[in-house]
Protein backbone atom coordinates (compact mmCIF):
# COMPACT_ATOMS: atom_id res chain seq x y z
CA UNK A 1 0.00 0.00 0.00
CA UNK A 2 1.52 3.22 -1.15
CA UNK A 3 1.69 6.34 1.51
CA UNK A 4 -0.57 8.20 -0.86
CA UNK A 5 -3.14 5.24 -0.26
CA UNK A 6 -2.37 5.13 3.57
CA UNK A 7 -2.75 9.00 3.90
CA UNK A 8 -6.58 8.85 2.35
CA UNK A 9 -7.49 5.74 4.43
CA UNK A 10 -7.84 6.99 8.20
CA UNK A 11 -6.13 6.39 11.13
CA UNK A 12 -4.32 3.24 10.72
CA UNK A 13 -0.27 2.53 10.28
CA UNK A 14 1.27 -0.38 9.21
CA UNK A 15 2.20 -1.11 12.59
CA UNK A 16 -1.83 -0.78 13.81
CA UNK A 17 -3.07 -2.97 10.95
CA UNK A 18 -0.06 -5.51 12.10
CA UNK A 19 -2.07 -5.81 15.86
CA UNK A 20 -5.61 -5.84 14.55
CA UNK A 21 -5.02 -8.18 12.71
CA UNK A 22 -3.62 -10.11 15.37
CA UNK A 23 -6.40 -9.12 17.64
CA UNK A 24 -8.96 -10.26 14.86
CA UNK A 25 -7.45 -13.84 14.69
CA UNK A 26 -7.50 -14.66 18.88
CA UNK A 27 -10.49 -12.89 19.09
CA UNK A 28 -12.11 -15.47 16.30
CA UNK A 29 -10.16 -18.32 18.26
CA UNK A 30 -11.97 -17.20 21.44
CA UNK A 31 -15.23 -17.47 19.83
CA UNK A 32 -14.81 -20.42 18.00
CA UNK A 33 -12.75 -22.48 21.00
CA UNK A 34 -14.91 -20.55 24.12
CA UNK A 35 -18.36 -21.58 22.15
CA UNK A 36 -17.71 -24.77 20.49
CA UNK A 37 -14.27 -26.89 20.90
CA UNK A 38 -13.36 -26.40 24.75
CA UNK A 39 -15.18 -28.84 27.06
CA UNK A 40 -17.90 -28.04 29.85
CA UNK A 41 -16.54 -28.16 33.17
CA UNK A 42 -16.59 -30.38 35.28
CA UNK A 43 -18.31 -28.11 37.87
CA UNK A 44 -19.43 -25.20 36.05
CA UNK A 45 -20.91 -26.69 33.27
CA UNK A 46 -21.25 -24.51 30.33
CA UNK A 47 -21.40 -21.77 32.71
CA UNK A 48 -17.15 -21.63 32.16
CA UNK A 49 -17.74 -20.51 28.66
CA UNK A 50 -18.72 -17.01 29.97
CA UNK A 51 -15.13 -16.82 31.58
CA UNK A 52 -13.55 -17.24 27.95
CA UNK A 53 -15.04 -13.46 27.35
CA UNK A 54 -15.51 -12.26 31.34
CA UNK A 55 -11.75 -12.58 32.34
CA UNK A 56 -9.95 -10.65 29.45
CA UNK A 57 -12.73 -7.65 29.84
CA UNK A 58 -12.30 -7.77 33.15
CA UNK A 59 -8.49 -7.36 32.61
CA UNK A 60 -8.44 -4.59 29.85
CA UNK A 61 -10.83 -2.67 31.89
CA UNK A 62 -8.38 -2.96 34.99
CA UNK A 63 -5.49 -2.22 32.55
CA UNK A 64 -7.39 0.63 30.77
CA UNK A 65 -7.51 1.88 34.76
CA UNK A 66 -3.91 2.02 34.96
CA UNK A 67 -2.92 3.09 31.73
CA UNK A 68 -5.00 6.01 32.08
CA UNK A 69 -3.47 6.27 35.48
CA UNK A 70 0.22 6.36 34.31
CA UNK A 71 -0.33 8.48 31.13
CA UNK A 72 -2.30 11.28 33.82
CA UNK A 73 1.69 10.82 35.64
CA UNK A 74 3.38 10.74 32.51
CA UNK A 75 1.63 14.27 31.19
CA UNK A 76 2.15 16.11 34.69
CA UNK A 77 5.64 15.42 35.20
CA UNK A 78 6.66 16.00 31.73
CA UNK A 79 8.19 19.87 31.49
CA UNK A 80 6.49 20.29 27.83
CA UNK A 81 2.99 18.94 29.20
CA UNK A 82 3.00 16.36 25.76
CA UNK A 83 -0.75 16.60 25.13
CA UNK A 84 -0.22 13.13 23.64
CA UNK A 85 -0.43 11.89 26.95
CA UNK A 86 -3.61 13.57 27.63
CA UNK A 87 -5.12 11.65 24.84
CA UNK A 88 -3.94 8.45 25.39
CA UNK A 89 -5.52 8.54 29.11
CA UNK A 90 -8.83 9.91 27.88
CA UNK A 91 -8.49 6.97 25.18
CA UNK A 92 -7.93 4.37 27.46
CA UNK A 93 -10.64 5.47 30.09
CA UNK A 94 -13.15 5.91 26.83
CA UNK A 95 -12.50 1.96 26.26
CA UNK A 96 -12.05 0.84 29.96
CA UNK A 97 -15.58 2.26 30.46
CA UNK A 98 -17.28 -0.13 27.78
CA UNK A 99 -14.95 -2.60 28.57
CA UNK A 100 -15.98 -2.59 32.67
CA UNK A 101 -19.72 -2.53 31.36
CA UNK A 102 -19.33 -5.79 29.19
CA UNK A 103 -17.42 -7.27 32.39
CA UNK A 104 -20.42 -6.61 34.76
CA UNK A 105 -22.62 -7.90 32.27
CA UNK A 106 -21.29 -11.02 31.74
CA UNK A 107 -20.17 -11.65 35.27
CA UNK A 108 -23.80 -10.89 36.28
CA UNK A 109 -24.91 -13.33 33.87
CA UNK A 110 -22.37 -16.09 35.49
CA UNK A 111 -23.35 -15.37 38.91
CA UNK A 112 -26.87 -15.73 38.24
CA UNK A 113 -25.79 -19.60 37.07
CA UNK A 114 -23.14 -20.08 39.48
CA UNK A 115 -24.56 -18.46 42.70
CA UNK A 116 -28.20 -17.76 42.03
CA UNK A 117 -28.16 -14.12 41.79
CA UNK A 118 -26.92 -11.46 39.47
CA UNK A 119 -24.88 -9.35 42.25
CA UNK A 120 -23.31 -9.85 45.85
CA UNK A 121 -21.56 -7.67 47.48
CA UNK A 122 -18.36 -9.04 47.55
CA UNK A 123 -14.75 -6.46 47.46
CA UNK A 124 -14.20 -7.07 43.66
CA UNK A 125 -17.42 -6.61 42.23
CA UNK A 126 -18.34 -4.03 44.47
CA UNK A 127 -14.98 -1.94 43.68
CA UNK A 128 -15.42 -3.02 40.20
CA UNK A 129 -18.59 -0.85 40.45
CA UNK A 130 -16.93 1.98 42.05
CA UNK A 131 -14.58 1.96 39.15
CA UNK A 132 -17.16 2.02 36.92
CA UNK A 133 -18.91 5.27 37.81
CA UNK A 134 -15.65 6.57 38.63
CA UNK A 135 -14.55 6.24 35.02
CA UNK A 136 -18.20 8.14 34.03
CA UNK A 137 -16.88 10.64 36.40
CA UNK A 138 -13.79 11.02 34.78
CA UNK A 139 -15.08 11.22 31.09
CA UNK A 140 -17.61 13.86 32.78
CA UNK A 141 -14.75 16.16 33.49
CA UNK A 142 -13.06 15.78 30.28
CA UNK A 143 -16.46 16.99 28.68
CA UNK A 144 -16.09 20.33 30.35
CA UNK A 145 -14.94 22.36 28.18
CA UNK A 146 -11.85 24.65 27.72
CA UNK A 147 -8.71 24.05 26.07
CA UNK A 148 -6.96 21.36 25.72
CA UNK A 149 -4.33 22.02 28.08
CA UNK A 150 -7.24 22.73 30.50
CA UNK A 151 -9.17 19.69 29.83
CA UNK A 152 -5.66 17.59 30.52
CA UNK A 153 -5.08 19.57 33.67
CA UNK A 154 -8.16 18.84 35.08
CA UNK A 155 -8.40 15.07 34.24
CA UNK A 156 -4.95 14.47 35.16
CA UNK A 157 -5.89 15.61 38.85
CA UNK A 158 -9.16 13.64 38.96
CA UNK A 159 -7.54 10.67 37.44
CA UNK A 160 -4.30 10.87 39.68
CA UNK A 161 -6.75 11.22 42.71
CA UNK A 162 -8.71 8.40 41.42
CA UNK A 163 -5.67 5.89 41.89
CA UNK A 164 -5.71 6.79 45.56
CA UNK A 165 -9.58 6.52 45.75
CA UNK A 166 -10.24 3.02 44.58
CA UNK A 167 -7.69 1.19 46.21
CA UNK A 168 -9.26 2.63 49.57
CA UNK A 169 -12.68 1.82 48.49
CA UNK A 170 -11.53 -1.82 47.48
CA UNK A 171 -9.77 -1.86 51.42
CA UNK A 172 -12.50 -1.22 53.07
CA UNK A 173 -15.18 -2.92 51.08
CA UNK A 174 -12.53 -6.16 51.93
CA UNK A 175 -13.11 -5.41 55.39
CA UNK A 176 -16.55 -5.17 54.90
CA UNK A 177 -17.22 -8.69 53.39
CA UNK A 178 -15.01 -11.42 51.04
CA UNK A 179 -16.92 -13.72 48.75
CA UNK A 180 -15.67 -13.68 45.27
CA UNK A 181 -14.52 -16.80 43.68
CA UNK A 182 -11.05 -17.72 44.58
CA UNK A 183 -8.65 -17.73 41.63
CA UNK A 184 -8.57 -21.02 39.23
CA UNK A 185 -5.76 -20.59 37.69
CA UNK A 186 -2.84 -20.03 39.50
CA UNK A 187 -3.28 -21.68 43.61
CA UNK A 188 -0.82 -21.36 45.70
CA UNK A 189 0.58 -24.52 45.13
CA UNK A 190 0.94 -23.99 41.38
CA UNK A 191 -1.20 -26.11 40.01
CA UNK A 192 -3.63 -25.08 36.97
CA UNK A 193 -6.46 -26.76 37.79
CA UNK A 194 -7.84 -25.77 34.32
CA UNK A 195 -7.87 -28.82 31.23
CA UNK A 196 -5.22 -27.37 28.88
CA UNK A 197 -7.54 -26.45 25.89
CA UNK A 198 -9.98 -24.07 28.53
CA UNK A 199 -6.63 -22.76 29.41
CA UNK A 200 -5.47 -21.89 26.47
CA UNK A 201 -8.33 -20.33 25.18
CA UNK A 202 -8.50 -18.17 27.91
CA UNK A 203 -5.01 -16.93 28.62
CA UNK A 204 -5.20 -16.22 24.28
CA UNK A 205 -8.61 -14.20 25.33
CA UNK A 206 -6.19 -12.22 27.71
CA UNK A 207 -3.89 -11.39 24.92
CA UNK A 208 -6.29 -11.08 22.01
CA UNK A 209 -8.00 -8.80 24.11
CA UNK A 210 -4.97 -6.73 25.36
CA UNK A 211 -4.09 -6.25 21.57
CA UNK A 212 -7.49 -4.85 20.87
CA UNK A 213 -7.01 -2.51 23.30
CA UNK A 214 -4.23 -1.35 21.99
CA UNK A 215 -5.59 -0.86 19.02
CA UNK A 216 -8.52 0.60 20.12
CA UNK A 217 -6.69 3.45 22.03
CA UNK A 218 -4.43 4.15 19.35
CA UNK A 219 -7.04 4.34 16.73
CA UNK A 220 -9.11 6.65 19.54
CA UNK A 221 -6.07 8.79 20.67
CA UNK A 222 -5.07 9.64 16.65
CA UNK A 223 -8.92 10.57 16.44
CA UNK A 224 -8.75 12.70 19.14
CA UNK A 225 -5.77 14.54 18.33
CA UNK A 226 -7.44 15.39 15.03
CA UNK A 227 -10.80 16.66 17.03
CA UNK A 228 -8.09 18.70 18.73
CA UNK A 229 -6.89 20.28 15.81
CA UNK A 230 -10.33 21.06 14.38
CA UNK A 231 -10.85 23.24 17.22
CA UNK A 232 -7.52 24.92 16.95
CA UNK A 233 -7.96 25.88 13.59
CA UNK A 234 -11.49 26.54 14.32
CA UNK A 235 -10.21 28.97 16.77
CA UNK A 236 -7.42 30.31 14.02
CA UNK A 237 -10.33 30.48 11.31
CA UNK A 238 -12.45 32.36 13.89
CA UNK A 239 -10.03 35.16 15.42
CA UNK A 240 -8.71 36.15 11.50
CA UNK A 241 -12.43 36.33 10.86
CA UNK A 242 -12.58 38.91 13.39
CA UNK A 243 -9.44 40.93 12.25
CA UNK A 244 -10.55 41.03 9.08
CA UNK A 245 -13.69 42.57 10.15
CA UNK A 246 -11.91 45.33 12.30
CA UNK A 247 -9.83 45.91 8.96
CA UNK A 248 -12.47 46.26 6.34
CA UNK B 1 3.43 41.17 50.48
CA UNK B 2 3.12 37.19 50.95
CA UNK B 3 0.98 36.09 53.48
CA UNK B 4 1.84 32.47 54.99
CA UNK B 5 -0.18 29.60 54.23
CA UNK B 6 -1.04 29.43 57.66
CA UNK B 7 -2.07 33.26 57.79
CA UNK B 8 -4.49 32.71 54.47
CA UNK B 9 -6.01 29.95 55.66
CA UNK B 10 -7.19 31.43 59.01
CA UNK B 11 -8.25 34.27 57.28
CA UNK B 12 -10.49 32.35 54.36
CA UNK B 13 -11.51 30.28 57.29
CA UNK B 14 -12.69 33.29 59.17
CA UNK B 15 -14.44 34.77 56.16
CA UNK B 16 -16.67 31.76 55.13
CA UNK B 17 -17.71 31.23 59.23
CA UNK B 18 -18.42 35.20 59.50
CA UNK B 19 -20.43 34.61 56.05
CA UNK B 20 -22.10 31.63 57.13
CA UNK B 21 -23.03 33.37 60.85
CA UNK B 22 -24.50 36.76 58.84
CA UNK B 23 -26.40 34.55 56.11
CA UNK B 24 -27.26 31.31 58.46
CA UNK B 25 -27.42 29.40 55.28
CA UNK B 26 -26.98 26.49 57.05
CA UNK B 27 -28.92 26.79 60.05
CA UNK B 28 -31.62 28.17 58.52
CA UNK B 29 -31.68 25.70 55.31
CA UNK B 30 -29.79 22.68 56.03
CA UNK B 31 -30.04 21.37 59.30
CA UNK B 32 -33.80 21.20 58.70
CA UNK B 33 -33.16 20.04 55.21
CA UNK B 34 -31.40 17.21 57.14
CA UNK B 35 -33.48 17.02 59.98
CA UNK B 36 -36.46 16.13 57.28
CA UNK B 37 -34.25 13.67 55.80
CA UNK B 38 -34.03 11.72 59.49
CA UNK B 39 -37.61 11.78 59.52
CA UNK B 40 -38.23 10.47 55.90
CA UNK B 41 -36.21 7.66 56.72
CA UNK B 42 -38.79 6.70 59.22
CA UNK B 43 -41.75 6.92 56.83
CA UNK B 44 -39.99 4.95 54.48
CA UNK B 45 -38.58 2.08 56.99
CA UNK B 46 -41.22 1.97 59.23
CA UNK B 47 -40.03 -0.16 61.82
CA UNK B 48 -38.49 0.73 65.28
CA UNK B 49 -36.68 -2.05 64.99
CA UNK B 50 -34.88 -1.68 61.42
CA UNK B 51 -34.62 2.20 62.13
CA UNK B 52 -32.80 1.84 65.93
CA UNK B 53 -30.20 -1.18 63.89
CA UNK B 54 -29.29 1.10 60.90
CA UNK B 55 -29.25 4.30 62.87
CA UNK B 56 -25.86 5.05 62.14
CA UNK B 57 -26.18 4.48 58.28
CA UNK B 58 -28.81 6.77 58.01
CA UNK B 59 -27.32 9.70 60.18
CA UNK B 60 -24.15 9.30 57.28
CA UNK B 61 -26.44 9.03 54.56
CA UNK B 62 -28.05 12.10 55.83
CA UNK B 63 -24.76 13.88 56.15
CA UNK B 64 -23.56 13.00 52.88
CA UNK B 65 -26.74 14.43 51.10
CA UNK B 66 -26.11 17.43 53.08
CA UNK B 67 -22.54 17.62 52.24
CA UNK B 68 -23.54 18.51 48.27
CA UNK B 69 -25.08 21.68 49.34
CA UNK B 70 -22.68 22.62 52.14
CA UNK B 71 -19.68 21.80 49.44
CA UNK B 72 -21.85 24.19 46.44
CA UNK B 73 -22.55 26.51 49.33
CA UNK B 74 -19.04 26.86 50.19
CA UNK B 75 -18.27 27.84 46.47
CA UNK B 76 -20.91 29.28 45.43
CA UNK B 77 -19.98 32.46 47.78
CA UNK B 78 -16.49 32.02 46.16
CA UNK B 79 -17.88 32.36 42.66
CA UNK B 80 -20.71 34.44 42.74
CA UNK B 81 -18.52 37.72 42.43
CA UNK B 82 -15.73 36.15 41.07
CA UNK B 83 -14.25 35.72 44.30
CA UNK B 84 -11.93 33.02 44.06
CA UNK B 85 -10.68 34.53 40.37
CA UNK B 86 -9.90 37.68 42.48
CA UNK B 87 -7.30 35.66 44.85
CA UNK B 88 -6.37 32.86 42.46
CA UNK B 89 -5.19 36.29 40.28
CA UNK B 90 -3.07 38.28 43.18
CA UNK B 91 -1.31 35.18 43.85
CA UNK B 92 -2.46 34.20 47.02
CA UNK B 93 -0.98 30.02 47.83
CA UNK B 94 -4.31 27.84 46.89
CA UNK B 95 -2.69 25.56 49.79
CA UNK B 96 -4.11 28.22 52.39
CA UNK B 97 -7.61 29.04 50.47
CA UNK B 98 -7.89 25.12 50.61
CA UNK B 99 -7.24 24.34 54.84
CA UNK B 100 -9.19 27.32 55.29
CA UNK B 101 -12.50 26.48 53.46
CA UNK B 102 -11.86 22.70 54.46
CA UNK B 103 -11.77 24.15 57.98
CA UNK B 104 -14.47 25.78 58.00
CA UNK B 105 -16.64 23.44 55.93
CA UNK B 106 -14.96 20.96 58.89
CA UNK B 107 -17.11 23.14 61.29
CA UNK B 108 -20.24 23.39 59.44
CA UNK B 109 -20.25 19.41 58.93
CA UNK B 110 -19.31 18.79 62.93
CA UNK B 111 -22.37 21.30 63.82
CA UNK B 112 -24.54 19.32 61.24
CA UNK B 113 -23.44 15.95 62.69
CA UNK B 114 -24.16 16.81 65.85
CA UNK B 115 -28.16 17.76 65.30
CA UNK B 116 -28.33 14.49 63.23
CA UNK B 117 -26.74 12.54 65.99
CA UNK B 118 -28.85 14.03 68.67
CA UNK B 119 -32.13 13.75 66.09
CA UNK B 120 -31.07 9.79 65.90
CA UNK B 121 -30.63 9.77 69.63
CA UNK B 122 -34.44 11.10 70.13
CA UNK B 123 -36.03 9.56 66.73
CA UNK B 124 -34.35 6.22 66.43
CA UNK B 125 -33.49 5.63 70.51
CA UNK B 126 -30.14 4.51 69.92
CA UNK B 127 -28.43 5.28 73.08
CA UNK B 128 -24.18 5.71 73.68
CA UNK B 129 -22.23 6.21 76.85
CA UNK B 130 -18.37 5.47 78.00
CA UNK B 131 -16.33 4.08 75.73
CA UNK B 132 -18.78 3.90 72.16
CA UNK B 133 -18.87 7.97 73.20
CA UNK B 134 -14.91 8.12 72.63
CA UNK B 135 -15.43 5.94 69.89
CA UNK B 136 -18.42 7.74 68.66
CA UNK B 137 -16.49 11.46 68.41
CA UNK B 138 -12.80 10.18 67.07
CA UNK B 139 -15.23 8.96 64.32
CA UNK B 140 -16.81 12.18 63.76
CA UNK B 141 -13.55 14.02 64.04
CA UNK B 142 -11.69 11.72 61.38
CA UNK B 143 -14.32 10.76 59.49
CA UNK B 144 -15.62 14.73 59.13
CA UNK B 145 -12.04 15.85 58.08
CA UNK B 146 -12.23 13.56 55.33
CA UNK B 147 -15.22 14.66 54.28
CA UNK B 148 -14.16 18.60 54.75
CA UNK B 149 -10.87 17.83 52.42
CA UNK B 150 -12.66 15.72 49.72
CA UNK B 151 -15.66 18.30 49.36
CA UNK B 152 -13.36 21.10 49.12
CA UNK B 153 -11.43 19.61 46.59
CA UNK B 154 -14.03 18.45 44.08
CA UNK B 155 -16.41 21.71 44.53
CA UNK B 156 -13.59 23.26 43.56
CA UNK B 157 -13.40 21.61 40.60
CA UNK B 158 -16.93 21.86 39.99
CA UNK B 159 -17.43 25.58 40.88
CA UNK B 160 -18.55 27.93 38.95
CA UNK B 161 -19.58 27.06 35.32
CA UNK B 162 -22.70 26.13 34.38
CA UNK B 163 -23.38 22.80 33.44
CA UNK B 164 -20.65 21.93 36.39
CA UNK B 165 -22.25 21.87 39.61
CA UNK B 166 -24.17 18.73 38.55
CA UNK B 167 -21.18 16.99 38.38
CA UNK B 168 -20.47 17.13 42.32
CA UNK B 169 -22.49 14.70 43.36
CA UNK B 170 -21.41 11.98 40.50
CA UNK B 171 -17.88 12.89 41.40
CA UNK B 172 -18.09 12.85 45.20
CA UNK B 173 -20.58 9.80 46.00
CA UNK B 174 -17.77 7.21 44.62
CA UNK B 175 -15.15 9.25 46.40
CA UNK B 176 -16.50 9.11 49.78
CA UNK B 177 -18.11 5.60 49.86
CA UNK B 178 -15.00 4.25 52.28
CA UNK B 179 -16.42 6.92 54.59
CA UNK B 180 -20.14 5.66 54.42
CA UNK B 181 -18.57 2.49 54.73
CA UNK B 182 -16.16 3.11 57.87
CA UNK B 183 -17.98 5.73 59.76
CA UNK B 184 -20.71 3.68 59.45
CA UNK B 185 -19.85 0.78 60.93
CA UNK B 186 -18.05 2.38 63.66
CA UNK B 187 -21.02 4.75 64.29
CA UNK B 188 -23.29 0.79 64.66
CA UNK B 189 -20.14 -0.07 67.12
CA UNK B 190 -20.17 2.83 68.77
CA UNK B 191 -24.34 2.60 69.40
CA UNK B 192 -24.14 -0.86 70.37
CA UNK B 193 -26.66 -1.93 67.62
CA UNK B 194 -27.10 -5.65 66.53
CA UNK B 195 -24.71 -6.42 69.52
CA UNK B 196 -21.45 -5.25 68.23
CA UNK B 197 -18.93 -4.49 70.43
CA UNK B 198 -16.86 -0.90 70.72
CA UNK B 199 -13.97 -2.73 70.24
CA UNK B 200 -14.82 -3.72 66.96
CA UNK B 201 -15.22 -0.13 65.83
CA UNK B 202 -11.65 1.12 66.15
CA UNK B 203 -10.27 -0.48 63.41
CA UNK B 204 -12.83 1.13 60.76
CA UNK B 205 -11.81 4.78 62.75
CA UNK B 206 -8.11 4.13 61.68
CA UNK B 207 -9.36 3.61 57.86
CA UNK B 208 -11.12 6.81 58.46
CA UNK B 209 -7.89 8.76 59.73
CA UNK B 210 -5.74 7.20 56.65
CA UNK B 211 -8.70 8.46 54.30
CA UNK B 212 -8.52 12.48 55.85
CA UNK B 213 -4.77 11.86 55.54
CA UNK B 214 -4.74 10.50 52.06
CA UNK B 215 -7.16 13.49 50.98
CA UNK B 216 -5.44 16.55 52.67
CA UNK B 217 -2.59 15.61 51.58
CA UNK B 218 -3.77 15.04 47.73
CA UNK B 219 -6.06 18.42 48.58
CA UNK B 220 -2.88 20.32 49.60
CA UNK B 221 -1.03 18.82 46.12
CA UNK B 222 -3.63 19.31 43.57
CA UNK B 223 -6.20 22.28 44.78
CA UNK B 224 -4.13 24.85 42.55
CA UNK B 225 -4.03 23.00 39.53
CA UNK B 226 -7.82 22.34 40.18
CA UNK B 227 -9.01 25.99 40.53
CA UNK B 228 -6.41 27.42 37.88
CA UNK B 229 -8.61 28.16 34.48
CA UNK C 1 -25.98 -26.94 25.71
CA UNK C 2 -26.89 -25.80 28.71
CA UNK C 3 -27.71 -22.04 30.12
CA UNK C 4 -27.52 -21.11 26.63
CA UNK C 5 -29.22 -18.30 26.78
CA UNK C 6 -27.38 -16.46 28.93
CA UNK C 7 -24.02 -17.97 27.12
CA UNK C 8 -25.04 -16.40 23.81
CA UNK C 9 -26.43 -13.54 25.16
CA UNK C 10 -23.26 -12.86 27.04
CA UNK C 11 -20.78 -13.54 24.00
CA UNK C 12 -23.53 -11.41 21.51
CA UNK C 13 -23.21 -7.87 23.57
CA UNK C 14 -19.31 -8.13 24.03
CA UNK C 15 -18.68 -9.14 20.53
CA UNK C 16 -21.69 -7.21 19.11
CA UNK C 17 -20.32 -3.96 21.22
CA UNK C 18 -16.88 -4.66 19.97
CA UNK C 19 -17.37 -4.94 16.91
CA UNK C 20 -19.48 -1.58 16.74
CA UNK C 21 -16.82 0.01 18.49
CA UNK C 22 -14.49 -1.11 16.13
CA UNK C 23 -16.46 0.15 13.45
CA UNK C 24 -17.69 3.23 14.54
CA UNK C 25 -13.53 3.99 15.48
CA UNK C 26 -12.85 3.29 11.85
CA UNK C 27 -15.50 5.65 10.09
CA UNK C 28 -14.89 8.52 12.47
CA UNK C 29 -11.12 8.07 11.89
CA UNK C 30 -11.60 8.28 7.92
CA UNK C 31 -14.13 11.30 8.34
CA UNK C 32 -11.76 13.27 10.18
CA UNK C 33 -8.97 12.29 8.11
CA UNK C 34 -10.50 13.78 5.24
CA UNK C 35 -11.38 16.94 6.74
CA UNK C 36 -7.75 17.37 8.98
CA UNK C 37 -4.55 18.67 7.40
CA UNK C 38 -1.73 16.22 6.94
CA UNK C 39 0.69 18.68 8.83
CA UNK C 40 -1.78 17.66 12.07
CA UNK C 41 -1.68 14.12 11.88
CA UNK C 42 2.35 12.77 13.29
CA UNK C 43 1.18 9.48 12.48
CA UNK C 44 1.92 9.57 8.98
Amino acid sequence: MTTEQLKLKGVGTPATRVYGLMALVALGWVLLGGLIFTPEDAVQGDAVRIMYVHVPTAWVAYLAFIVTGVASACWMIGKKHSLGFDRVAGASAEVGVVFMGMTLLSGSLWGRITWGTFWVWDPRLTTTAFMFVTYIGYLAVRGLGGTAQQRARRSSVIALLAVLEIPLVHFSVVMWRSLHQRATVLSPDGDIKMDGLMLFTLLFGVFGFSVLFAWLVSHRQRIMAMQDAQQTSALDVAVSERLNEARA
Amino acid sequence: MSMSVSRIARAVAAKDLRIELRSRVVSNQVLPFSGLVMIMFAFALDNDDVLQRVAGGLVWLATLFSLFILVQRTFAVETYDGALDSLRVAGVNPQGIFIGKSVALFVQLLVLESVLFIAAIVLYRVNVNGAGAVLLVTCVMCATAGLAFVGTLYGGLTAGARGRETLLPLLLLPVVAPVLICATRATESAFRSSGVTVGEGWPWVAVLAVFAAVFGLGGLLSFGSLIEE
Amino acid sequence: MNHAAFVFTTYGVTFGVIIGLVVYTVKQGRNLSRKVADKDKPWT
